[in-house]
């Protein structure tokens, strides 16, 4: 069979087709969108859908299930908050064809707001849960899950991790498996959770956990490797990997791939043979809690943190192995910092620049996507931001304390185009039902950005590339019954425009909306269109006043007391720049 | 024995392509490779680090501190953010390219111009190639990443494999002709040493 290397994600999407799965559905979030995205290189085979938000993509997945095809959703690790509801509630009602959950969680938080560990998930919720380590293992683990679900009639969570997501290695290709199809049945007893049924099917979970519990036993996914008998490690996911850089063949292992439910036997005969016993595992002590409620003694968070990442090096600091003493070279210069920024031409530039022109007469909320840069310097947009849809919601709350101490100033809460999908539209109509005194801006860039750039209900394509009808962000405003003099449609760049927004919001009592719309700049069609326009600062005219490097621009700098557009390739020409100058030293070429 | 290689530059310049590339050559070298590339806010206008090991048999795709055989820099101060990677006698190949991030270009924090003699100074093998100015005189900037795998493969002497195949079967289609003499360049340019 053919090998080649590929990631964690395509290999989840790859071991899911050989499965026969037909339905994949998400919504992106890092690590986890590229599953979809490789899902949807299968489109004849599978129906792919980015769905608004995870709950969604979880509620498809389980009616398609039911409908008796296996199916899939992915999402990240916050994702799953998202999706819990539904997911709890149909982990009773079990599944007729096979149904999979990925959770690809973040430790390290390389781009999310927490490092919830999910695999806290799975005994929670009553889920099957298996833990790939590397690619491989992610083909062919998600080609398990399908089989286990069916088998014991439960959903299953493939649980990963960025590491595991995001790294590639070599995987071994098999073909595309039938598509599995069971007649889709009507027993409303299984399937409808009233509380009559759901006892009873919480009393068949319980059976069907315990029998999970022995299959795990003899289960070829959970992996003992005998070396010597004076340290056991007992771990999984990619921590296995770590620890065999860091111990090598010098222990003894108990890998589990199958980590709900654990097999209690396993841990016993495992530890039983082992004078000393480390967990290693990143995140909460998840596997530490179970060895030790089967009275075994064991070394693990007290020595291994539960932030961040492991690697080879912190294991071997963690246990007091090999101190490797002085590995670094030294250098005294220090780098100077490089934060993540808003592009050149990002749209969101515009509207921050004008939102800090008013900071003394708002206090703002801000929300997940590009738009969260607007948070750090120099623009420092707004206060706070938790979470997808909280850029709406929280700012209502934040209002009505603000009334309550008579604070005069307004709320101003701030999402993107998907994430008003995702969950603006509830707080949207919330604000307007509870007469929030808040302006609500959706920062409408025509795409989901941040996330590398997915279709979303307001694009006209879908992720297989089919032709889709969009929804109208300002028909859903329309029907909320808000009156049309407090709804404004902005050009984000145009600062006239954009000021003029504002200012009348800030004036007017209750909820107020802004769309600030200009789509992305790095949208393929809008960079095709503005390839080679540039903006050019006449060196003679400048006067080095510094107004236009205000708005931080990445395709600008100041060299030798004048401004300069030092990157003519990344700017854009969108201009903004040339609104700050006062001496019209600045203007449009290329075009 | 693992070797561990460490790429890092500025989100755009093509680190991941580079890193892409390089692991498909291992593979076909008969290696076991594993590579580590961390996405997502990192592309606007961030530091991008990705990580590449190959040998017998590798586990874990990602290198801690202290583990780095080479480090790859596209950018002079990326190479000096990434210097706590490098394995004390391990090797910098890197670009003198100044790309400044917004704390510099706004004033706020200094660019150190002289990063590449004092990495000189503190690490004993540090290769700079001028793979940047290099790509431009060819015509084409972006093809700074594909000179720096020249230079790369060449001091690994990453031999018999047909590295130029590989690239021009990876690299968007219109871009072949001016990546392959990027990729000649940077081999000579290890060569000329």
């Amino acid at each position: 069979m053919k090998k080649v290397i590929m990631s964690g994600d395509e290999a989840v999407a790859r071991g899911a087709w050989e499965a026969g799965v037909s339905l994949a559905a998400a919504y992106p979030g890092t690590p986890s969108t590229e599953i979809l995205e490789n899902m949807s290189l299968y489109k004849d085979d599978v129906y792919c859908m980015w769905a608004s938000n995870e709950k969604v993509a979880a509620e498809v997945a389980i009616g398609a299930s039911i409908g008796g095809v296996r199916s899939i959703a992915s999402m990240k690790h916050v994702g799953m908050n998202v999706a819990a509801d539904p997911i709890f509630s149909a982990a009773y009602t079990g599944v007729n064809g096979g149904l999979v959950i990925v959770t690809a969680d973040d430790p390290g938080c390389h781009s999310s707001q927490n490092e919830q560990d999910n695999r806290l998930y799975a005994p929670h919720a009553k889920l099957g849960m298996l833990e790939p380590s590397d690619s491989q293992e992610c083909k062919d683990f998600a080609a398990a899950a399908f089989e286990i679900s069916e088998k014991f009639d439960t959903i299953m969570l493939l649980r990963m991790t960025t590491r595991v997501c995001h790294s590639k290695s070599i995987v071994e290709l098999g073909e595309r498996g039938e598509a599995v199809v069971y007649p889709y049945e009507s027993i409303p007893t299984k399937y409808t959770m009233l509380p009559v049924n759901a006892r009873k099917r919480h009393v068949i979970r319980e059976e069907k956990i315990k029998e999970m519990e022995e299959y795990s036993y003899t289960s070829p996914l959970n992996k003992i490797e005998y070396n010597d008998s004076k340290i056991g490690v007992v771990t999984s996911g990619i921590s296995y990997m770590h620890a065999k850089e860091a111990f090598g063949d010098s222990v003894s292992y108990l890998k589990f791939g199958i980590t709900y439910p654990l097999s209690a036997k396993l841990i016993r005969e495992f530890c039983g043979k082992m004078d000393k016993i480390y967990i290693v595992e990143e995140g909460e002590p998840y596997l530490e809690n179970a060895v030790k409620a089967l009275g075994f003694n064991c070394l693990g968070k007290d020595v291994v943190t539960c932030q961040g990442e492991l690697d080879a090096e912190i294991i071997r600091r963690a246990f007091g192995i090999e101190e490797s003493g002085e590995s670094t070279e030294k250098c005294a210069l220090t780098a100077p910092d490089r934060p993540p920024v808003l592009c050149a031409g990002c749209p969101h530039r515009g509207f921050y620049y004008s939102l800090g022109k008013h900071k003394k007469d708002l206090v703002a909320v801000g929300d997940i996507g590009c738009y969260s840069l607007g948070a750090s310097a120099p623009f420092f947009g707004f206060d706070i931001g938790i979470c997808m849809g909280s850029g709406f919601s929280s700012a209502i709350g934040l209002a009505k304390a603000l009334e309550a101490q008579k604070d005069k100033r307004k709320v101003f809460g701030m999402l993107g185009d998907s994430t008003f999908f995702h969950s603006g539209i509830t707080g949207l109509v919330d604000a307007v039902h509870s007469k929030a005194n808040v302006c609500l801006c959706i920062l409408d860039n025509s795409i989901t950005a941040m996330t590398g750039h997915q279709d979303n209900p307001g694009t006209s394509k879908d992720v297989m590339g089919y032709e889709v009808p969009s929804i109208q962000i300002t028909d859903i405003i329309k029907a909320t019954g808000i009156s049309d003099k407090n709804v404004r449609v902005v050009d984000p760049v145009d600062q006239k425009e954009i000021d003029s927004a504002i200012e009348a919001a800030i004036k007017s009592d209750g909820v107020f909306i802004i769309v600030s719309r200009r789509p992305c700049v790095l949208i393929k069609e809008v960079a095709r269109a503005n390839a080679g326009a540039h903006c050019v600062i006449d060196a003679d005219k400048c006067v080095g006043c510094k107004l236009c490097m205000k708005v931080a621009c990445p395709a600008m700098a100041f060299e030798n007391g004048k401004a300069v557009i030092a990157d003519p390739d990344g700017c854009t020409a969108c201009g903004l720049c040339a609104q700050m100058c006062k001496v019209n030293a600045i203007t449009k070429a290329g075009e | 024995m693992t070797t561990n290689i460490l790429l890092t530059g500025v989100g755009g310049q093509g680190t991941i392509l580079t890193t892409k590339i390089l692991s498909a050559g291992l593979v076909e070298l008969g290696y076991d490779v594993k590579m580590s590339e961390i996405h997502g806010m990192s592309q606007r206008g961030g530091t991008v680090n990705t990580q590449l090991r190959y040998g017998d048999k590798v586990y874990a795709p990602n290198i801690g501190l202290g583990e780095a055989d080479i480090i790859v820099a596209f950018e002079k101060v990326e190479a000096l953010r990434a210097l706590p990677y490098l394995k004390k006698g391990g090797k910098i190949v890197m670009d003198d390219r100044e790309i400044y991030s917004m704390p510099v270009l706004t004033g706020a924090q200094s660019y150190p111009h002289e990063a590449a003699e004092e990495l000189k100074k503190a690490v004993g093998d540090v290769l700079v190639v001028s793979a940047s100015k290099i790509a431009e005189s060819i015509g084409n900037i972006r093809a700074q990443n594909i000179c720096l795998l020249g230079a790369l493969t060449e001091s690994l002497k990453l031999n018999g494999i047909d590295w130029e195949a590989l690239i021009a079967s990876m690299v968007p289609p219109k871009t072949v002709d001016v990546n392959l003499q990027a990729f000649r360049a940077g081999v000579k340019a290890v060569q000329g040493r």
